[in-house]
């Protein structure tokens, strides 16, 4: 055997060739030299970014601190936490990215400094880290912090699952991370399509790089999935009947209800493009009976239901924003339910309209084009119910109202660019176009990621225990809106003047102005997501002044503010009982809040499993070596699974008893405080003064 | 034990009607294959019929879904996964067929 | 125990008994078997969507082989005849489960349903390998891509059953029949029960058809 033969079986295809500085040494020209130096640079933020955190966590002695408190921990509340750093770290890479692609078209007129596939890479990992990687780690992670402590839940129904998925979808954003530093990502967008992503014309480790990553993250979405629509339907308080749970919790379990039945489509179609690149099959080939039609359609039906993934808990948020800051009932409660049920199942029927170029008959079109119009109606009934809540309110300018405001208008707008896109015969003419790109962006970003800026703003305090900055946090959301409308609206322009998305270059300067604008908007996001880190250091710095201890900083309504922030591990000392919508207003108005109860329990709740973990490190060993072609490491690897489960399952140490005691002891003291604390009105709602504990004029007003 | 007894043989009774009715739905679709007992299109027809009744026998006698208030919780699943299996699977093969209609007859 | 009380909990879990000592255990394996039930409807849409893709590659045969040159109805009654058997014994060891909780009677059915399931994968096998053997692999063609990526997608989910069968005897041993255990092997029949219904849509979508 050889020495290369040797390499070969020991690491696979993996060569010098894949380090993202060896096309430069190989050919020096000034094109090699620039997308060189870029993707090393790239490739060094990973590295020395994973090394800076490995030797601050050292220097600090922080390891057993994040293994035993956070890693293997099964509290929903800590998973939660976890998959929104997760998303923020995604969404820094990710929106880099996007500046980027708008600084090559920007200078893209007749060439531009980015090569062809460099530039395909970088808006094939935009796409697919925003859907996959920053989205919906976000939402995820906010449906599992904030919604069993919603519905009076000490946990999820399933909480050494739930870690297990974080561990999931942590894998697969490490396989995009590694794609950074060795090899290269797919280019075919974050939609992959075949034929071109076959492994005819793509036989490099870019498209498994993207199988691999979607395929984890699409398990692990999927057992999410179960858990928050189990934990929903059998762990509500006594009293909680469906039509009493928070907004928030009703688009949490239509979210869910979407990941179990999208997400299989999605893991099917990931699946079937491997077994076409690794054993030969013919799913979506051009020849041997092959068919690549099969694979939009199947993608679609995963990413339609997606896009109502993404905009439903963003929804929720807003109804639980609208409500709060106007100090009012959510109006149209019911309708708002029933809204959300409709869009759900819709959501299953409109995938079509995603690819009605691909030419089939008109009539089938039409079929899809009137179901995708009819979707916008329940849309329409929220935002008006929103707009209603908001009336007679006494509405406050805190940061989640600003974003639900500039939601409300932008949401709106992009809505009505949707319906245009509805109509087959206007699709004909914009398909592909950045008036499309214009579109979706146009509802992802006041749709969900101000949705989830909004509730990130709104449940920090109950998390961590103290407030956001406020003046920091306007000024970020303003950068976000001007941003937004800077960066995106001269792409519908530029769709109608007939630029093609994924461009790297043009020759029609009349784009140049158009692209020059864009590319100031994205400046002026990226100095958005600045200004929120900024928000955050000066937010922990002053985290003393801004302390709100009892844990109602913004005169709550639902059961999640009845607690002290941050929560206790397990959230309500006693099970509340749930007499009406609002529990914890009306508690408020009926000054039965911060009662003692009259007595405490044993708690019982699961202990730290290292589970998440050894399916994240095995799972993502799993997808590296596959990806490399280390066939050795894959068997291991995809052995240690069920290994790891049958082991796990003979483990019957899986509960720990919190005594009666501790829990007195705990809850007495915050109910001390809470009686020393004097109430403040909304108008201080902003200053140090609030330290969580709200005077209810405002309750009693209006319940 | 024996207070269980009428139970227990109302229990068996249920799996050795599932079985039965399970192996006589099997059977007959077999056999017509076999030995060509229908005109294809009509058999075609007759395995559909057949094979969606052992499904539901098999949901009914193994699964223990009926009507009852305990299992609607369950039964309310099924209908809707089945609901979203007709729009995502019949709407593939409609969307296929139309597609290779138009595209790839030969 | 009261006899009422047996027939509500029969009511609520057929195939288990948990007794009257484990309320918190009740709730808690309705929680478990309620999301299992919503994994196995999440299984179901993998499995339309792959019978659907099937349907629509059928006729892509590419100049290979088609259902009728490569199906063996004699081997798929066996196969049949075995999964369906298996589901009626799993439904025996439920049964003693549920009513007198003897070890012994409840193991040997196992075992049974283990033997038959081993059984169907081994002739299931043997079945794909003599395709292969006659060029028709899933490389032929996108008619057999879809077979291919369908039936043993079935198979290895059966494998996966078995195994986990195994698991659950072994854990009859080290724990006894535990509350957690009764609650895996109910969930393990749903799962047992639920592969037949699938195989019922194989043989019927892909083999009968196929060959009428």
């Amino acid at each position: 055997m050889t020495a290369s033969d040797l390499w070969h079986l020991v690491f696979g295809r993996l060569g010098l060739q894949s380090l993202p500085f060896w096309d430069m040494i190989q050919h020096p020209t000034p094109s090699h030299i620039i997308n060189g130096i870029i993707a090393t640079g790239a490739a060094a933020v990973v590295v020395i970014g994973a090394l800076v955190t490995v030797f601050l966590i050292t220097k600090y002695r922080k390891w057993g601190v994040l293994w035993s408190d956070w890693l293997t921990s099964v509290d929903h509340k800590k998973i939660g936490i976890m998959y929104i750093v997760l998303a923020f770290v995604m969404l820094a890479r990710a929106l880099i990215e996007a500046l980027l692609i708008r600084t090559q078209q920007a200078d893209g007129l007749n060439g531009g400094f980015l090569s062809a596939d460099h530039f395909a890479q970088l808006f094939s990992t935009h796409g697919t880290i925003m859907i996959f990687f920053m989205a919906m780690p976000f939402l995820i992670g906010l449906i599992n912090f904030v919604m069993p402590q919603q519905i009076g839940a000490r946990d999820v129904s399933f909480p050494m699952m739930n870690s297990i998925s974080l561990g999931l979808t942590a894998a697969g954003a490490a396989l995009v991370m590694v794609s950074l530093v060795l090899g290269k990502f797919e280019t075919g967008g974050w939609t992959a399509y075949p034929p071109y992503t076959e492994a005819a014309f793509n036989p490099g480790p870019g498209v498994d790089y993207w199988i691999w990553a979607i395929a984890l993250s699409s398990i692990g979405t999927t057992m999410t999935g179960i858990n928050f629509a189990v934990t929903i339907y059998k762990k509500r308080a006594p009293g909680m009947t469906l039509f009493r749970m928070p907004l928030f919790t009703w688009t949490a379990l239509c979210t869910a209800i979407l990941m179990i039945f999208a997400m299989p489509p999605l893991t099917a179609v990931s699946l079937m493009l491997a077994l076409d690149r690794y054993l030969d099959f013919h799913f979506f080939t051009n020849g041997m009976g092959g068919n690549m039609m099969n694979f939009a359609n199947l993608f679609w039906l995963f990413g339609h239901p997606e896009v109502y993934i993404l905009i439903l808990p963003a929804f929720g948020v807003y109804s639980e924003v609208f409500s709060t800051f106007s100090g009012k009932r959510l109006y149209g409660y019911t309708s708002l339910v029933y809204a959300t049920m409709a869009i759900a199942v819709l959501s299953f029927t409109v995938w079509l309209h995603h690819f009605f170029t691909m030419g089939q008959s008109a009539n089938i079109n039409a079929v899809f084009g009137l179901l995708t119009m009819i979707i916008g109606i329940p849309t329409g009934v929220k935002i008006y119910d929103w707009l209603l809540t908001m009336y007679q309110g006494r509405v406050r300018f805190t940061v989640p109202l600003i974003y639900a405001l500039a939601f409300s208008v932008l949401f709106v707008l992009g809505g009505l660019s949707g319906v245009l896109l509805a109509n087959p015969s206007i699709d004909f003419q914009v398909h592909n176009s950045l008036f499309l790109v214009a579109h979706f962006h146009n509802m992802l970003i006041p749709g969900l990621l101000f949705g989830m800026l909004a509730g990130y703003h709104f449940w920090f305090p109950k998390a961590f225990g103290f407030r956001l900055d406020e003046r920091w946090g306007r000024l970020s959301a303003y950068l976000w809106i001007s941003g937004f409308i800077l960066a995106f609206f001269p792409l519908y322009a530029l769709g109608l003047m007939g630029m093609t998305r994924r461009t790297v270059s043009y020759f029609d300067p009349a784009y140049t102005p158009w692209m020059l604008v864009a590319e100031v908007g994205a400046l002026v996001l990226t100095a958005a997501l600045t200004t929120l880190v900024i928000q955050l250091i000066v937010s922990i710095r002053e985290r003393k002044a801004n302390a709100v201890p009892v844990g109602d900083p913004w005169d709550g309504r639902s059961l999640e503010w009845a607690i002290a922030a941050p929560s206790p591990e397990w959230n309500f000392p006693v099970i509340p009982t749930v007499t009406d919508r609002d529990p914890f207003a009306v508690a408020k108005a009926q000054h039965t809040a911060y009662q003692s109860p009259p007595a405490y329990e044993d708690i019982t709740l699961p202990t730290n499993s290292a589970m998440g973990m050894i399916i994240c490190v095995v799972g993502g060993l799993l997808g590296f070596a596959l990806v490399w072609h280390m066939w050795w490491l894959a068997i291991l690897s995809a052995l240690a699974v069920p290994v790891a489960v049958i082991a796990k399952s003979f483990d019957t140490r899986t509960e720990k008893v919190i005594p009666a005691a501790e829990v007195r002891q705990q809850h007495q003291a915050w109910l001390a405080q809470a009686r020393q604390e004097t109430p403040i009105s909304r108008q201080l709602e902003t200053s140090p003064d609030n330290h969580g504990l709200a005077d209810n004029t405002i309750a009693e007003a209006s319940t | 034990m024996k207070r269980n007894d009428a139970q227990y043989h109302y229990d068996l009774r249920i799996y050795q009607w599932g079985l039965g009715l399970a192996l006589l739905l099997t059977a007959i679709p077999f056999a017509l294959v076999a030995f060509h007992g229908a005109p294809p299109s009509v058999l075609l027809w007759m395995i559909g019929v057949l094979g969606l009744i052992q499904v539901i026998v098999h949901f009914r006698f193994f699964l223990h879904i009926d009507l009852s208030s305990q299992k609607r919780e369950d039964l309310h699943l099924i209908l809707f996964t089945v609901l979203l299996l007709v729009i995502m699977a019949g709407g593939t093969i409609w969307i296929m067929h139309n597609l290779a209609e138009r595209m790839m007859a030969s | 125990m009261s006899a009422g009380n047996v027939n509500t909990e029969a009511l609520k879990h057929p195939g288990i008994n948990l007794g009257e000592a484990h309320g918190e255990a009740h709730t808690q394996a309705e929680g478990v078997v309620f999301g299992f039930w919503v994994f196995l409807m999440s299984d179901f849409i993998l499995f339309g969507l792959l019978f659907a893709t099937y349907a629509t590659m059928v006729d892509h045969t590419a100049g290979g082989p088609g259902p009728k040159a490569l199906f063996d109805l004699k081997s798929i009654s066996i196969e049949t005849f075995a999964l369906l058997l298996s589901s009626f014994t799993f439904g025996m060891a439920s049964l003693n489960l549920k009513h007198g909780e003897r070890r012994k009677p409840i193991i040997l059915w196992l075992l049974a349903t283990l033997m038959l399931g081993l059984i169907f994968l081994g002739l299931e096998l043997h079945d794909f390998s003599s395709m292969i053997d006659k060029g028709a692999g899933p490389w032929r063609s996108g008619f057999l891509s879809a077979f291919f990526g369908l039936v043993p997608l079935h198979g290895l989910h059966v494998a996966t059953a078995s195994l986990w069968l195994i698991v659950m005897l072994v854990q009859m041993g080290v724990f006894g029949l535990t509350p957690r255990v009764k609650t895996r092997l109910l969930r393990l029949g749903l799962f047992w029960h639920f592969l037949d219904i699938i195989w019922v849509g194989i043989f019927s979508i892909v083999y009968l058809a196929g060959l009428s």
